[in-house]
């Protein structure tokens, strides 16, 4: 089991050779998937986009399945085993646990999401990323997503021993870093997450083969979310972790309180789980108690937890930055934060965007009397373009600006391209996220081949201002898929033509961890006084959308 | 020392929390409890809940008693801009039947204004959306579940009922109607 330690003379981070290895692996399939949803993407906002209408539908649905698929499963999870082993093997500095294991679950996640692929292209299982039931698919579809779920779960038990091989080797004093306790928040949702989905598609897979009669349509959609949504709050924990970690890297930004921010982590593990309710607000047989108490993360702890880190991540930045004497007036240490690197500004984008945009409108939709309004209309993928596009694709990206020289030992190639690349992509799905809801709230559905019905015998005429924002959404979309393709340009041939860095030393044994010697005095304290008051303007936009949305409820047709 | 060291601190849970960070963690507190009393407080004293009242049923039980109110109610047999299909004036406070299935909802129902009807959703084979337009309440409809939900239209027009849960290669063509007067 000898394996050998690189000193990235960049970073000062140190890689197990074993687990480097893993990581890049991981990011490549990881950034492939990537690259096919993208292609689908512009496959669906092509033809969503009413003027441009460009699929038949048959092919639209099949795009649309293959892009969600492969956006939120294959891109996201691939990355996040990265992640996950970074944040272990890397930031504790020590071996990872069982590498050929690791290994074995790589392949099976490749082996599973080449499958669904494959049964998607085939054509017969254009059934969208959530299958519901009795739609069905061909049976591959299903053993797909199986084999990629226990890959990926693979992948949490070895980072899970991995933390345990870090502490029997001693290899870093005191409490695991902020971020690797973010990750091992995330793992802890993934275990979960992935249990469901077996529970679910596993029956589902022999009712395709024709050996379980019927799967119960209220249940299915229960227990799918349970991993449909919670693989999201994988998502979450994991994006937030790599927001203290670019604040970390780029600023040398301490967390405010290590107390306050695990414990927000901590309120994740406890109540995201609970948010499969979301997607049965409007079904039937599920009672209102229930959609309550669980819709609400069991009153709203994990949105508590949201908004403290919203609060805890620029705040640990503006330390950091008045530390450095950026002490002017309320915003200077924001001001003069570094907005050309990449890194930074994506991470500052995902943020900003992800708190604004993607958890104001996911609270209010996550609301039980106010899904009526919403429920499958194109507000909701409008919403979780926020989260989990901007949210967690866009904080990947920056993390991956950061990855290329010290994982990958590739200097970035066009680095003026790199500057704006965050800004095109991620301003552009700012907007692609609100027209979205715009129409949304206009009524527009999501999942739907052609506003305008053609060949129905009763068909509706949408309200123009729906067509405007539509168009919106084709035009904005294309422009953030320039943004997100130019991005996986620019990091394939970095890293094929990209100059060789150094590899710096390597060592067989690992260094360990050791904390400075406590002298008893502290830092002189640094208040936060800006990211107050943008936590105030956050609030204010929160109140006022929220009671829009009552006041928007309160004028519909009488229901009990 | 960062978020991507151990904590300085080797204690860490006794340092003091920052002020404004415990004074926003205090307004979050607040402002999630005022969102979950939201909820229940509409319960008691708002006008748009969505019933909870729902009975497993079958296929054809479900078709069977939408096919009684229509034989008893029925005022015309639609135009061709209908389908054809019939047009339902059921008296107010009556139970209405609503069938979505591959790729219509059956039948069209003419209701009044400010009068309340007890409406029944069912599938006939996949899953459905009943989206109601321009009004935009959208309920999901499952096969083999009855969904009763108490409905009290306030503004007399043409509804469309658009179907927004996806259902194969004809979904866009799934609209019906609901006229109020």
């Amino acid at each position: 089991m000898a394996t050998t330690y690189r000193i990235c003379p960049r970073s000062g981070l140190q890689f197990d050779t074993a687990a480097e290895k893993l990581m890049r692996w991981n990011a490549v399939a990881g950034v492939l998937a990537l690259l096919l949803g993208g292609i689908m993407a512009l496959g669906v906002i092509l033809t969503r986009w009413p003027a441009v209408h460009l699929l038949p539908a048959d092919q639209f649905y099949l795009a649309l399945t293959s892009h969600g698929v492969n956006m939120l499963l294959f891109w996201i999870i691939f990355f996040e085993m990265a992640v996950l082993y970074f944040a272990s093997s890397t930031l504790l500095h020590c071996r990872l646990a069982t590498p050929k294991i690791a290994w074995a679950g790589f392949w099976l996640m490749a082996i599973g999401a080449v499958m669904t692929n494959v049964a998607i292209f085939q054509g017969e299982s254009s059934v969208m990323f959530t299958s519901y039931v009795p739609m069905q698919a061909k049976p591959h579809f299903y053993l797909g997503l199986i084999l990629f779920a226990v890959g990926a779960l693979i992948g949490c038990f070895v980072f899970l021993g991995t933390l345990v091989v870090a502490k029997a080797e001693k290899t870093y004093e005191g409490s695991i870093p902020l971020v690797t306790f973010g990750a091992l928040t995330a793992a802890i949702i993934a275990i979960f997450t992935i249990a469901s989905g077996a529970v679910i598609l596993i029956p589902t897979l022999l009712w395709s083969l024709g050996y379980i009669r019927e799967i119960d349509t209220i249940m299915y959609r229960i227990v799918w979310w349970a991993m449909g949504h919670s693989s999201q709050q994988i998502n979450v924990s994991a994006h937030v972790a790599v927001w203290y970690a670019v604040a970390a890297i780029v600023f040398g930004a301490k967390p405010m309180s290590e107390k306050v921010s695990r414990s927000a982590f901590f309120l994740y593990i406890l109540f995201l789980q609970l948010a499969s309710a979301h997607h049965l607000l409007s079904d039937p047989g599920v009672g209102s108690e229930w959609k309550v108490v669980n819709t609400s993360y069991f009153m709203y702890f994990a949105v508590l937890a949201s908004m403290i880190h919203g609060m805890t991540v620029p705040g640990a930045i503006e330390q950091a930055q008045r530390a450095k004497g950026y002490n002017k007036g309320l915003f200077e240490w924001l001001r003069k934060a570094p907005w050309g690197n990449p890194a930074f500004s994506s991470m500052f984008l995902s943020l900003v965007g992800f708190g604004f945009l993607g958890g104001i409108s996911g609270v209010m939709m996550g609301t039980e009397q106010l899904n009526l309004l919403i429920h499958n209309t194109i507000y909701v993928p409008g919403h979780f373009h926020a989260t989990v596009v901007i949210g967690t694709t866009l904080a990947f990206m920056g993390l991956t600006y950061f990855l290329v020289p010290v994982l990958f030992r590739r200097e970035v190639l066009f680095p003026g391209f790199a500057k704006l690349q965050p800004y095109l992509f991620g301003l552009s799905m700012y907007a692609v996220a609100l027209v979205m809801m715009g129409a949304g709230t206009l009524g527009v559905s999501r999942r739907h081949w052609d506003m305008a019905f053609a060949g129905a015998g009763m068909a509706y005429e949408w309200p123009g201002a729906a067509y405007l924002m539509m168009g919106l959404t084709g035009i904005a979309g294309v422009v953030a898929i320039i943004g997100g393709g130019g991005w996986i340009l620019q990091i394939v041939f970095s890293l094929l033509f990209g100059k060789r860095l150094d590899e710096g030393e390597t060592r067989s044994t690992p260094i360990p961890l050791t904390l400075p010697p406590q002298t008893g005095a502290h830092a002189a304290h640094v208040g936060t006084p800006g990211t107050m008051v943008l936590a105030l303007v956050f609030l204010v936009s929160f109140i006022l959308y929220y009671f829009v949305n009552w006041k928007y409820l309160s004028s519909l047709w009488g229901m009990a | 020392m960062s978020a991507i060291s151990p904590p300085a601190e080797r204690i860490w849970w006794k340092q003091p929390i920052d002020k404004l960070e415990f004074i926003w963690i205090a307004i979050a507190f607040v402002w999630s409890l005022v969102m979950f009393v939201m909820m229940v407080y509409w319960h008691i004293a708002g006008g748009q809940n969505l019933s909870n009242e729902t009975y497993k049923t079958t296929k054809e039980m479900f078709a069977a008693k939408t096919q009684a109110v229509v034989d008893k109610y029925t005022v015309r047999t639609g135009t061709d801009a209908e389908k054809q299909f019939p047009v339902v004036k059921p008296p107010a406070g009556s139970d209405i039947y609503l069938i979505g299935r591959l790729w219509d909802w059956w039948p069209i129902y003419e209701l009044e204004k400010g009068k309340t009807y007890k409406l029944h959703l069912s599938a006939m084979d996949y899953m459905h959306g009943f989206s109601l337009q321009p009004q935009n309440i959208n309920i999901q409809v499952h096969p083999n579940y009855e969904h009763v939900v108490k409905i009290t239209p306030n503004q007399s027009g043409t509804y469309s009922i658009v179907c927004n849960e996806y259902c194969g290669i004809g979904h866009h063509t799934m609209v019906g109607r609901i006229y109020v007067k």
